[in-house]
């Protein structure tokens, strides 16, 4: 029982990775239809940005507080650039953007490499976060853990109050359901589509920081996770928060359950065909958007 | 790059016009007599070999090319069936290479210690004929299953094109994880043998070639009668308009299954036939990243053509082998520039190019941009 709930609080914390990363693309991919490949990058880049920070700011605890909102810029303006650059002129073809922006994300791995050097490099977190708490029945939780965990619940609150409250989530929300009706009553849709591109990829960024607690920062960390961020995203629904916060924590628990039961390899194959499985039950995901388009 | 002469087939059907009806068989003509005559005799043994491999590539570039150029499904996993294919020969030609030594087992196995007895699994494979076989049902039995389940919920677009491609990362991972029956990280590596010939020998090098350039034409010439079928037009306007065909009373998934079917048994066959010519098949040659780098090839020369599609492939895959240990950086930045400026500013590939600048009659064009999977 106790290994369970140990390998469920594992599960718990990679699905708060997964829905730090699947936060910004369920936003992307949501709104504009696009599927950005070069996402995984942001991530990365926001992984060097803590490298970069914690190179100058001696202090881990200080170094990793600054870090939270530079990545999220560094990445933010990435991708705003990327969407000034290409993303904008292939909104009618989705699934030629995915291809494009995987030849954008080639380039900045490569981009990494040549600046950074192509083996991993680490970061030291603060003493804080090193720690474990045990909460008694034989279950400890890790601090870094639980950091993330807080991180993506504060970036959820964060995004369900942008999108619920302010004037930017209302144009937001009003694109995302009917682009053109939206268009027709005076929102400057690029506009809000760029705004958007600059949250989600700030997003990844400030998910490429949470990554540095718990793993090396690499040029190609970003290709590890696309996948299944991209699957939280799909099965969630898309352009779903709801369904990304469901979905990120049962497929964390899902997949670390599975591993601790049989091997990674294995749960990685059990977890695909649960989502081929589930969607045969709800194609359009956990939940959706009702329209009466016919895509 | 040796083929760069042959014409793009016209490749919308019949203006049954004289000149169109020598012009196809005259091409495949010319591409046959390249392949099968000129590049033999004017290429060294170590280069020929090279030039098999790339023409494993452009066998699954003309799967590539009629599931996603006519069919508009962006397949992101057919690695996984390149794998299955070469998997399954290799299982073959380890159990020959092993038996021919007078062992049961190949010889990772006697190394990871796995025990005296053969996996069920690869029992069957000791056949020759069952493992031909499976080069090609296996793949496709997976891409029917799959495209079953996902074509008839209609489960479309980007969502296929994420699901295919975490296929491909579950089985490159399961593969990795699997180390004492499957190789591993490692693959099957060090082929001596192809059903009795010694691969070493360069004659015998020399007819893998032959055998994988006649595949090539082969599927070309089965895949240019698909396009300009009746079933290849369907397939076109469910690329196009995939709600419209539905309402004139066809089923759209079994038109898209049976192109994803198809587009797997050719990569499958492809894998089978890289297996000999290259010596090894490993998981690092099935991930998420060759199988983007199979429709590269295809994206760059151009999807709905054919030939631009094989050429492309081809040639990306001889830029990548060429470039890539001279300038290994730059080369990585030419290939995701590449793929943005052909992808993103040139749909239509290389092979519109000539379209684009010439301004084609409209009947000849082709529309490239296929978007509704």
């Amino acid at each position: 029982m106790t290994v369970v709930l140990n390998q469920s609080f594992t599960g718990i914390s990679i699905g708060a990775v997964l829905l730090l990363i699947a936060l910004g693309l369920t936003l992307t991919f949501g709104q504009m239809g696009v599927i950005n490949m070069a996402h995984g990058e942001f991530i990365m880049a926001g992984a060097y940005t803590t490298y970069v920070l914690q190179k100058s700011i001696s202090s881990a605890g200080v170094s990793l507080l600054v870090a939270l909102p530079v990545a999220f810029l560094v990445a933010g303006a990435m991708g705003v650039l990327l969407e000034w650059l290409l993303i904008r002129r292939l909104y009618t073809r989705p699934l030629d953007t995915l291809l494009v922006t995987w030849g954008v994300s080639l380039m900045l791995q490569q981009l990494a490499r040549d600046i950074f050097g192509a083996p991993n490099v680490q970061t030291a977190a603060p003493n804080l976060l090193t720690e474990n708490i045990s909460v008694g029945g034989g279950i400890t939780l890790a601090n870094n853990r639980l950091f993330i965990l807080g991180l993506a619940l504060l970036c959820v609150l964060g995004l369900t109050v942008v999108l619920r409250l302010t004037p930017l989530g209302r144009r937001i929300r009003a694109v995302v359901q009917n682009r053109d009706l939206a268009e027709v009553s005076g929102i400057s849709t690029g506009r809000v589509d760029r705004t958007t591109f600059f949250i989600g990829s700030g997003l990844a960024g400030v998910a490429g920081v949470a990554l540095t607690l718990v793993g090396p920062i690499g040029p190609t960390m970003g290709t590890n996770y696309i996948v299944d961020a991209f699957l939280v995203v799909v099965v969630g629904g898309i352009g779903q928060l709801k369904g990304s916060v469901i979905t990120a924590f049962v497929l964390g628990v899902l997949q670390s359950v599975l591993e601790y039961s049989t091997t990674v390899s294995v749960a990685k194959v059990v977890v695909l065909v649960a989502i081929v499985a589930f969607l045969q039950w709800r194609p359009q995901g956990l939940y959706t958007l009702r329209t009466r388009s016919l895509a | 790059m040796t083929t760069t002469t042959t014409t793009p087939a016209p490749v919308s059907p019949p203006p049954v016009s004289r000149p169109a009806r020598f012009k196809v068989p005259g091409a495949f003509l010319l591409g046959a007599v390249l392949l099968l005559g000129v590049a033999p005799l004017a290429l060294s043994d170590f280069r020929l070999n090279l030039l098999a491999k790339y023409l494993c590539y452009a066998i699954v570039a003309v799967g590539v090319s009629l599931a996603w150029g006519r069919g508009g499904l962006l397949v992101l996993g057919q690695g996984v069936f390149f794998g299955l294919g070469g998997y399954a020969m290799a299982m073959h030609l380890k159990l020959a290479d092993a038996a021919a030594t007078g062992q049961t087992l190949p010889d990772f196995m006697q190394l990871y210690g796995t025990g005296d007895t053969l996996p069920w699994w690869w029992q069957p494979f000791a056949n020759p004929l069952f493992a031909l076989a499976m080069t090609v049902l296996l793949p496709m039995a997976v891409a029917a299953l799959l495209g079953f389940l996902v074509f008839r919920r209609r489960v479309k677009g980007a969502y296929f094109a994420i699901l295919s491609q975490a296929l491909a990362a579950a089985l490159s991972i399961w593969l990795v994880g699997q180390q004492a029956t499957t190789g591993g990280t490692n693959g099957l590596t060090d082929i001596q043998g192809f059903f009795g010939y010694d691969l070493n020998d360069p004659v015998n090098q020399r007819m893998v070639y032959f055998v994988i350039a006649a595949v090539l034409l082969l599927l070309m010439a089965a895949a240019r009668q698909l396009f300009v079928s009746r079933y290849g037009e369907l397939l076109i306007a469910v690329r196009d308009s995939e709600e419209r065909v539905r309402f004139l009373g066809y089923d759209p998934a079994n038109v898209k299954l049976v192109a994803y079917v198809v587009a797997a048994g050719m990569a499958g066959l492809a894998g089978a036939l890289f297996v000999p010519a290259v010596g090894i098949i490993s998981p690092a040659l099935i991930g998420i990243v060759p199988s983007i780098g199979f429709v590269i090839g295809a994206a760059v020369g151009g999807r709905a053509s054919l030939v631009g599609a094989v050429l492309g492939a081809i040639a990306v895959a001889w830029a990548q082998s060429t470039l890539s240990d001279a300038f290994p950086a730059a080369w990585t930045y030419l290939q995701g520039l590449l793929f943005v400026l052909a992808v993103g500013f040139l749909p239509g590939g290389l092979a519109s190019l000539g379209a684009v600048l010439r301004r084609r009659r409209p009947r000849n064009r082709t529309t490239a941009t296929g978007e509704t999977a």
